[in-house]
């Protein structure tokens, strides 16, 4: 979240589109409903069924699964036709007069630089602006050449008409452009909207272009960095931010630095491409301080064995050829050539798409190691459930560990919420029986390895013999002292540059900023993002001071948010180029004269004044925020419409590239995928609010609450079918399929795509073979092993499928 | 805190006599139920089940292909959500409500019941069903105009919400109440409550619900337990909210007339012979009206 | 808790005493009542700061257990309910929240390691010791057969793609920092966690 939790209350509009916070984030919610009720505000949901959070909206409008680039660049175009963007905003804090190469281009549903071939962008040179002698992009700040960003844009969104919106989304023209006006009633610098999302919009080929479609909008009409804006996304576990943030992902390494590739053959090499260049004149970043980062992090890592001399052990850290990303992981599993797999709580047979192949993949290991409080369908995949999951135990090899792992209210240490909020929590109770937590499995199992290593010798054992461990408990170690190790602290005195008479840092201090990380091996620091967190003052996770001194819903004092217990990013764009805040209603952050100040910790040198004309997107080389993505997304510096994997039409804009041409599609699965003539029927899963993921299926009260699994579809479908609520269907798609309670319901609503009629069915995800829930097959049956293009999260939310009625399954039909 | 409610007994079930009125609860309280916040999300269910220790009674069901789960009110589950799907012309509104005891200013359920001290009224308005003291014989559930109670097969005896009035007594919310992720449900004084709905009706209709109103029946004297509705015109789009509730006149009958009669039997005949007589049935209600009371009832849930 | 449980009980007995009075005079009214009203149940139940293990709102839990962390007492976690003074849920819970007991205390809860021997139809109890030993002898044996030190070209890689690791977020960041830092250690490449999925 740009955002936070409390700062939705200060939306007047609330787009819900690509989520359903009321269902999946309900507490979240409550600040909308607070919008509602005291800051007039507007709800709008945007979603293929009538969801909980469009029971109590403002406005609803329904829309085709995976067509959300279509909507949102019609929203665009409205937009900057209509004249709703916050001129002064666009022009000073966007690249929207940035002039772009020449040779940049769209044609036929590809831009420049596309190889059939190798289908990816091979050539991405002209994705670029022009620079003049100094390295500096070239800007028009009349707006007015042809090929700055704001004049390509206007180029490109305009195919995307009302009726074009309609006819690939669905989307009734009065319903959409009830929407655009709505929204585009933000655009004046006294309203703000917010977004919020969440799976909805990952889970799609073309994921993290949606995203970037809003942050587009919200760039358009000014509204990010402002109290009641931002781009929100409503994260799904309790500590999935933390954990992103601390790199369990394949090719990071915690704070966001990257993990080197085996291009970067030396430590010099992967330097080269961090250091910070700047492209406007004056540019600062964080980023400028990439190796400082980097030393500390390998500095906590292996302590006294990272050096000068050995490059800070850069050779110590893996080098990936290609991101083992989890559909990777899945599809190197399911080829026979991966041997071992821990599952740390994580349910990956329910979790992953298609649950065919990861079954397949599970009975190929040679070992799996499950960690989890619960029992799950992983852990138990060699176990028969009848028609749920039909296997024979004694064809399956993989030799099978479950570990019980202690549980929330049994362990004590950090987590970090969705907004960046890093609280603490303390412990209440022994775990059950002989569980034991995360920190203490994890640490036996590294003393036990690190013995064997010793003893035996064996490949590279260096990092493993050298991994800096160094807390009280070795076995077992407290969470505070791991959060300082986080946090990071001196490893010897660090004199004070200003004046070399007095210290900087002390040996052993705390570290009170990343601004005063070294990259001279002086300092130590798993996280740099995180610094701040445990300082000498103790630790502000710990902090549990409820005021909220202006009543914005800041409340700077409760927690840590990082970075620097920053609650809003961005929040420089609050005020205008001069530093006078855009509106009374929307002030936050301003120029007083001599620093900037307001509720909030500046997102910005706190002393710089604004004439210095430092743009306020610090992280990004040239200070303004992208309306044209220069770099980072593998599918095109903006955001196209292409169907899903299962296409329900022929593309209506470009109908030879249908699909999003730079897909991952591993050759085991090139036949894995649905066409409407076979598979009519759209659906999409989505979550319940009685339940989390695969857990609560496990918790009475929760399996009270929604009992078994069922498959939503509108009136029109089941008449045509013939099936009436309550009765059993069969869902198949290309990968299988599943039986489940029809629920038919006026909450998905009958529309019309490219001319003919489209239905839709919704799949919730939580149900399974093992809970105190109605056995049920799993979901991810049905869902396709693909994902997005920049992110790799599979396409859980639009594909194809067949629906009829049928008998109930065996077990169902023997306990009725 | 600790003075929203004593003790302090209104009335109790089977009495001919009027408890003391010196003492007087200095609030009486009152949980509103504002259905254009609530999300359906079922937090007030659960805090229900869990404060009250009731989840693990309540069995796990299965789907009827809708949202409602359990499908309607039991001896475990003191509230349900109902779902109700209404086409307003266009556009479709998903009209949820949390469903439970309303606790009546003139509690029907208080007044059909023949067994001493198994219902009593507090003067801070809760109506709290005595376990000790039921008899299981239905006759609350007939008396209630919003057909709440339920008696339970194992133990023979009848069950409805609360509204925690353990945690009332000591100066905190019902767990519902406090849980309800959207304020939906909120709690107070009857006084503040309607406050509060008066602005809360005020903003509907600025948002073009012209009939939002409060829904705080007087066939029943009011209600502890009040909605904001939408559509305050037709109560019963709520999944059959009645319109206009009243108690029963076959509990008129009884409180009036059969109830003196029959406690005067029960002094001489105990309480075995009690169970015999309202088994049967009193001989002053004839079965018609015993009939059209059963009809009356059975509309209300339909 | 702005009463006591001693002022509490002065309080029903004061009720008690008075609606007696008003009784008809047959049936034990005083029971009746004593008992029409459930005790406080969480009066002197040990309260602990925590947070809800759900989304990523975190919700700021109480977990109110048995025993007040006495020697002889162990902690039991009774009641869970939403934190007050936080300031995103206010004391509010969602479904999931307000039922999260019945997730701590759920009868699929696990508490001895189990191992299933390759073919076999079911786990086996075994001890942590056999657990972890024989985990961490599968892991450098495979390790030590396909750990790749350098790739085709000759550039130092040290990597380990014949194991994956998926962590879990839902543990601590502590917990986290530790498992990143063992997985990497060891040249994991395939590490990852719910974050997209």
């Amino acid at each position: 979240m740009t955002n936070s939790w409390n700062d939705i209350k200060n939306a007047d509009v609330i787009l819900i589109m690509g989520g359903n916070a009321a269902e999946a984030h309900p507490c979240g919610f409550k600040w909308v409903v607070e919008a509602k009720a005291h800051n007039g505000a507007k709800l709008v949901v945007v979603d293929p069924r009538f969801t909980r959070s469009a029971a109590v909206a403002d406005f609803y409008a329904p829309i085709r699964p995976g067509t959300d680039i279509a909507f949102l660049s019609g929203v665009m175009r409205y937009l900057l036709g209509a004249g709703k963007i916050q001129q002064e905003y666009v022009k000073a804090f966007t690249n929207a007069g940035y002039i772009v190469k020449e040779g940049f281009k769209f044609e036929d549903g590809l831009f420049a630089g596309y190889d059939e071939a190798k289908k990816n962008y091979v050539d991405r040179s002209t994705w670029d602006y022009e620079f003049d002698e100094q390295g500096m992009a070239k800007v028009d700040d009349t707006l007015q050449h042809p090929r700055c960003v704001i004049n390509l844009l206007k180029t490109h969104v305009d195919r995307y008409t009302p009726e074009m919106v309609e006819r690939i989304c669905g989307t009734p023209k009065d319903k959409f452009l009830k929407v655009c006006e709505l929204i585009a009633s933000t655009s004046t610098g006294d309203r703000s909207m917010t977004s919020m999302y969440a799976l909805g919009w990952t889970q799609h080929t073309t994921g993290a272009q949606n995203i970037r479609s809003m942050a587009m909008i919200q760039l358009l009409l000014g509204n990010i960095g402002i109290p009641g804006g931002g781009v929100n996304a409503l994260r799904g576990h309790s500590n999935v931010q933390g954990i992103t943030d601390l790199a369990l992902l394949s090719t990071s390494t915690p704070g966001y630095l990257v993990l080197p590739t085996d291009r970067e053959a030396t430590y010099a090499d992967y330097m080269k491409s961090r250091r910070f260049k700047p492209q406007r004149p004056g540019q600062t970043s964080f980023w400028q301080n990439y190796e400082k980062f980097f030393v500390s992090q390998q500095k906590s890592f292996f302590g006294a064995a990272a050096t000068k001399d050995n490059d800070w052990a850069y050779d110590y850290l893996p080098k990936f050829d290609v991101p083992y990303d989890a559909l990777k992981i899945i599809d190197v599993m399911a080829a026979g050539q991966m041997n071992g797999l821990f599952c740390q709580g994580m349910n990956i047979m329910m979790a992953g798409p298609n649950k065919t192949k990861i079954r397949n993949g599970l009975s190929k290991l040679k070992w799996l190691v499950s960690i989890d409080p619960l029992e799950t369908e992983t852990a138990r995949f060699w176990e028969n459930h009848g028609e749920f999951n039909d296997v024979d135990p004694k064809s399956i090899q993989t030799e099978v560990f479950q570990l019980p792992a202690t549980a929330f209210a049994e362990e004590e240490g950090s987590a970090t919420n969705s907004s960046r909020l890093i609280q603490w929590h303390w412990k209440a109770a022994e775990g059950p029986g002989e569980s034991r937590g995360d920190i203490q499995i994890i640490s036996d199992l590294r003393a036990r390895l690190r013995a064997l290593y010793a003893k035996e010798g064996g490949a590279f054992p260096d990092p493993i013999l050298n991994l800096a461990w160094n807390y009280s408990d070795p076995g077992n170690p407290d969470p505070a002292e791991v959060l300082k190790d986080i946090n990071g602290y001196a490893l010897e005195d660090v004199p004070d540059p200003a004046d070399p008479a007095k210290l900087l840092l002390r040996a052993g201090q705390l570290l009170p900023t990343f601004g005063v990380m070294r990259d001279d091996g002086k300092t130590s620091g798993g996280c740099w993002i995180y610094t701040g967190v445990y300082t000498e003052a103790g630790n502000m996770a710990q902090r549990r001071n409820a005021s909220d001194p202006t009543g914005k819903g800041v409340y700077p004092n409760w927690g840590f948010s990082w970075p620097a217990n920053r609650r809003i990013l961005y929040n420089r764009a609050s005020a205008d180029a001069a530093g006078k805040p855009w509106s009374e209603r929307k002030k936050y952050m301003w120029w007083n004269g001599s620093k900037w100040t307001g509720p909030d910790v500046p997102d910005y040198a706190p002393t710089v004044p604004p004439d210095k004309a430092v743009g306020p997107f610090i992280m990004n080389q040239e200070g303004t925020a992208r309306l044209f993505a220069r770099t980072g997304m593998p599918d095109g510096p903006f955001p196209e419409h292409y169907e899903a994997m299962d296409a329900f039409i022929a593309n209506p804009l470009h109908p030879k590239v249908s699909r999003n041409p730079v897909v991952r599609v591993f050759a085991a699965d090139a036949k894995s995928f649905g066409t409407p003539d076979k598979f009519p029927i759209v659906a999409t899963t989505y979550r319940l609010t009685e339940h989390f993921h695969y857990w609560t299926k496990n918790a009475h009260a929760n399996a009270v609450l929604q009992p078994e699994l069922f498959v939503e579809m509108g009136e029109r479908l089941a008449k045509a079918k013939g099936i009436q609520s309550g009765d059993w269907v069969e869902v198949t798609s290309q990968r299988g399929s599943i039986k489940a309670k029809a629920a038919v319901t006026k909450r998905i609503r009958p529309i019309m795509v490219d001319g003919k009629p489209c239905d839709i069915v919704g799949v919730p995800i939580h149900y399974g073979f093992i809970g105190l829930t109605r056995k049920a097959h799993p979901v991810n049956t049905l869902t396709p092993p693909v994902g997005d293009v920049s992110a790799q999260t599979p396409e859980f939310k639009a594909f194809l499928v067949d629906v009829k009625k049928t008998t109930p399954p065996a077990q169902a039909a023997a306990t009725a | 805190m600790a003075t929203l409610q004593s003790l302090d007994i209104r009335r109790r079930s089977a009495s001919t006599e009027t408890p003391p009125q010196v003492r007087q609860a200095p609030v009486e309280v009152a949980k509103l139920i504002d259905v254009s916040k609530c999300i359906g999300c079922k937090a007030c269910q659960a805090a229900c089940l869990e404060w009250n220790d009731l989840s693990l009674s309540q069995p796990i069901g299965e789907t009827n292909g809708t949202y409602n789960n359990p499908t309607d009110l039991t001896p475990a589950s003191w509230t349900v959500m109902r779902y109700a799907e209404y086409e307003n012309g266009d556009d479709l509104e998903w009209l949820i409500r949390k469903d439970g005891c309303m606790h009546c200013a003139d509690p029907g359920c208080l007044k059909a019941c023949p067994s001493p001290g198994a219902i009593v009224q507090y003067t801070n308005g809760i109506v709290d069903f005595v376990s000790e003291n039921c008899i299981g014989c239905g006759y609350c559930v007939k008396g209630c105009p919003f057909n709440v109670p339920r008696i339970s097969k194992v133990d023979n005896k009848a069950y409805k919400c609360t509204l925690c009035s353990d945690r009332v007594a000591v100066g905190q919310a019902p767990a519902c109440a406090k849980a309800c992720p959207t304020q939906a449900i909120y709690f107070g004084s009857k006084d503040d409550m309607i406050v509060h709905a008066e602005e809360r009706i005020a903003d509907l209709k600025d948002r073009g619900f012209e009939h939002a109103g409060l829904y705080n029946p007087p066939g029943v004297g009011g209600t502890h337990v009040m909605y904001v509705l939408n559509h305050a015109d037709k109560p019963s789009l709520y999944s059959g909210l009645p319109d206009d509730p009243s108690i029963s006149p076959l509990v008129s009958l009884w409180k009036g007339v059969v109830k003196p009669l029959s406690l005067a039997a029960i002094a001489f005949a105990g309480v075995a012979g009690f169970l015999h007589y309202i088994t049967k049935g009193p001989n002053e209600v004839s079965e018609a009206e015993e009939h059209e009371a059963d009809k009356l009832a059975g509309d209300k849930r339909a | 808790m702005g009463i006591t449980r001693r002022q509490f009980m002065r309080v029903s007995a004061a009720g008690l005493a008075a609606s007696t009075v008003g009784a008809l005079g047959f049936g034990d009214a005083g029971d009746a009542l004593a008992a029409g009203v459930r005790p406080f149940k969480l009066e002197r139940a040990t309260e602990t700061r925590n947070a809800c293990p759900y989304c990523a709102v975190s919700c700021g839990v109480l977990i109110y257990s048995l025993g007040d962390r006495s020697k002889n007492a162990r902690s039991e976690v009774i009641h869970v309910e939403g934190d007050p003074d936080h300031p995103v849920n206010r004391g509010t819970l969602c479904p999931r929240g307000a039922a999260v007991l019945d997730f701590v205390r759920s009868p699929n809860r696990l508490k001895y390691p189990m191992h299933r021997k390759a073919g076999s139809d079911k786990f086996e109890r075994v001890s942590w010791d056999f657990a972890m030993d024989r985990i961490a002898r599968l892991m450098k044996d495979d390790r030590d057969k396909n750990f790749v030190a350098k790739n085709r070209d000759g550039v130092t890689v040290n990597r380990w793609v014949s194991t994956g690791f998926f962590g879990t977020s839902s543990q601590s960041n502590e917990a986290g920092y530790l498992t990143y830092k063992l997985a990497r250690a060891t040249g994991i490449l395939g590490l990852e966690n719910q974050a997209r999925i």
